[in-house]
């Protein structure tokens, strides 16, 4: 028979088994919810807290006496370095200007310019930066340290506050993560958990078909095709609802959150895309499972 | 039939002898058994209700009673041969084929070859009449103009041609044990079995069902019922297989349901009490003539 013929099972049997269809839609309808408003909200997360890793650098200060000559060969070698992003040079001038404009009254104190020439490293992966440091910086065999140019007068690392972003960020990645591991492992369960109800209730209607002569294939495809409709209905609804949240809720606040419009968080097309997609899959995965029991008559 | 009387009297006294080489013999079925049992043995762990070394054959035509008290293994040889269930030992052949060589795959398909018959019916019960039946047709991937024109045909000769749209639940037992008779012979199978059909139904009633299976095996159907019914066994005189404790006691062509001396079997007919419906049964005529009036086209 046809898919036609399926289609037209799977509809009427919605019909007759109202209630349970109706479970199964609304479990669909709330983890896709969830899923979708959770999303964006990780997304958003990791996108901050990358921004703030983004942030961690070494500074290599130069001897007082380092001429600029000495500088530029400085910076080629750390160029050259494993791991490293970028290299960017702060002559003292600048430094002073720029740190003179956070405290004046304290840099007018002073009255000579005390800061060195800088290099700041920015590298490619933050959790990297005090193997960089290292790098810049080798212990000697007597336990001291020593610079990899004579120039350099030391390595900033700025070791806590760059040990204390990367476990912060660590730790906010970690937890979104495992909870949206959670929340997924939840609603598959919760869906499946549906469809198995709706399956189990009709197992003696799997038995007679059985009898008859029936297939799997025969009584599995109406029962999936069934679970596919349910699904995408849930889907569609769920996405109709995040659509109209959007519209209503976030985008007016867009501009005042830095979260919201955090660049990476996922566009809508992209999650319609993966929460139809889920929906149905799970849906169709769960009842053929769940048939999988009641058909070994 | 086939086999006569002295045949089947000589096979009663050997079956004991021949039940352990029967079931060791590799011989393939002879096609002319609609039914070969070779020494089956069920065991269940929690009762005693099994077979042990059961052995018999049906010839293809024939219609024929399993009687015994609860317990004897007569709904165990049934779920045997509908391959519900596998033998713990023993072979049972229909139609000459081993049901132990079946794949889950070719299950369905021998199972289109079998009209079954049950005490509850196991009718579809969110399906209508006409709905129940087609489904037999629509597992075999019979065309829709194919369903419209046997499913009436069917209906129309069990008797239920006014109640085509009524649900299960709108019917009562008798309708009900007619709608799972159309749909067991819709496909015209050539063996039929029945589990206790008239179990559910009163004398009256029964008459009727038996009628139905009387007019199917006349067709060429063989028909295999399995009752308690002592009334019909002993008014429709067929051939009757005893069981008792998973063990045929008895093998008896135009037998009765309690078992009777062969030779004194005239005596115990006039002995026995009249028939429960003398308005419908006309003394006169031997019993087993009423159905062949009753059918007479």
């Amino acid at each position: 028979m046809s898919i036609r013929f399926f289609t037209r099972e799977a509809l009427s049997s919605i019909s007759r088994n109202a209630v349970p269809s109706f479970a199964a839609l609304a479990s669909v309808l709330v983890t896709l919810l969830v899923l979708g408003v959770f999303i964006p909200i990780v997304q958003a997360t990791t996108g901050a807290a990358n921004d703030v890793r983004g942030q961690v650098i070494v500074n290599v200060y130069m001897k007082s006496d380092a001429t600029p000559a000495d500088a530029q060969r400085v910076r080629t070698q750390l160029t050259e370095l494993d791991g490293v992003k970028s290299v960017q040079y702060v002559s003292k001038g600048t430094a002073y200007a720029q740190e003179r404009r956070k405290n004046p009254a304290a840099y007018d104190l002073l009255g000579s310019n005390p800061l060195p020439d800088t290099l700041r490293v920015t590298p490619k992966n933050p959790d990297n930066a005090l193997a960089l440091v290292s790098a810049i910086e080798p212990t000697t065999p007597g336990g001291g340290r020593t610079t990899i140019d004579p120039s350099i007068e030391s390595v900033g690392s700025s070791k806590d506050n760059t040990d204390k972003i990367l476990t912060a960020t660590r730790v906010v990645k970690l937890t979104t993560g495992l909870l949206a591991a959670l929340l997924i492992v939840a609603s598959v369960l919760l869906i499946s958990n549906t469809i198995r109800l709706s399956v189990f209730s009709r197992r003696r209607e799997i038995q007679v078909m059985k009898l008859v002569g029936a297939t799997d294939g025969f009584i599995r495809w109406p029962f999936v095709l069934e679970a596919v409709i349910l699904g995408a209905l849930g889907a569609l609804l769920a996405i109709l609802l995040l659509g109209v949240m959007k519209v209503a809720l976030v985008d007016p606040l867009v501009n005042d959150f830095a979260l919201l419009s955090a660049p990476s968080t996922i566009g809508f097309g992209v999650l319609v895309a993966i929460l139809l997609g889920a929906g149905i899959g799970v849906s169709a995965l769960g009842s053929a499972i769940s048939m999988r029991r009641f058909l070994q008559v | 039939m086939a086999a006569t009387e002295k045949e089947l009297r000589l096979r009663d006294s050997q079956l004991a002898q021949r039940k352990d080489a029967a079931a060791a013999s590799g011989r393939p079925g002879d096609p002319a058994n609609a039914i070969e049992c070779r020494g089956v043995t069920k065991r269940y762990d929690s009762s005693k209700a099994g077979l042990s070394g059961t052995t018999f054959s049906i010839r293809r035509g024939e219609f024929v009673f399993l009687v015994g008290p609860t317990g004897s293994g007569k709904s165990t040889l049934m779920r045997l041969l509908i391959k519900e269930l596998d033998p713990d030992d023993g072979r049972i052949l229909v139609a000459g084929r081993d049901l132990g060589e079946l794949t889950h795959k070719q299950l369905p398909f021998y199972r289109r070859n079998l009209g079954v018959v049950f005490q509850d019916f196991k009718l579809l019960p969110d399906r209508t009449v006409y709905e129940n039946v087609a489904y037999a047709l629509q597992v075999t991937g019979s065309s829709r103009a194919e369903i419209r024109e046997k499913v009436p045909d069917i209906l129309r000769l069990t008797g239920l041609a006014t109640k085509l749209h009524h649900y299960p639940d709108q019917l009562s037992g008798g309708e009900q044990q007619r709608v799972s008779i159309a749909r067991a012979f819709v496909n015209a199978p050539p063996l039929l079995l029945a589990d206790e059909p008239t179990g559910n139904l009163d004398p009256e009633t029964s008459i009727g069902i038996m009628q139905l299976l009387y007019r199917i095996n006349r067709t060429g159907t063989t028909v295999l019922v399995a009752t308690h019914d002592s009334a019909m066994v002993d008014r429709m005189r067929r051939r009757v297989i005893e069981l008792a404790e998973g063990v045929v006691v008895r093998d008896q062509l135009d037998g009765q349901y309690a078992p009777t001396d062969m030779s004194t079997a005239e005596f115990g007919a006039l002995l026995r009490e009249p028939a429960p419906e003398p308005q419908r049964v006309p003394k006169k005529r031997e019993p087993g003539d009423d159905f062949d009036e009753a059918f007479r086209d």
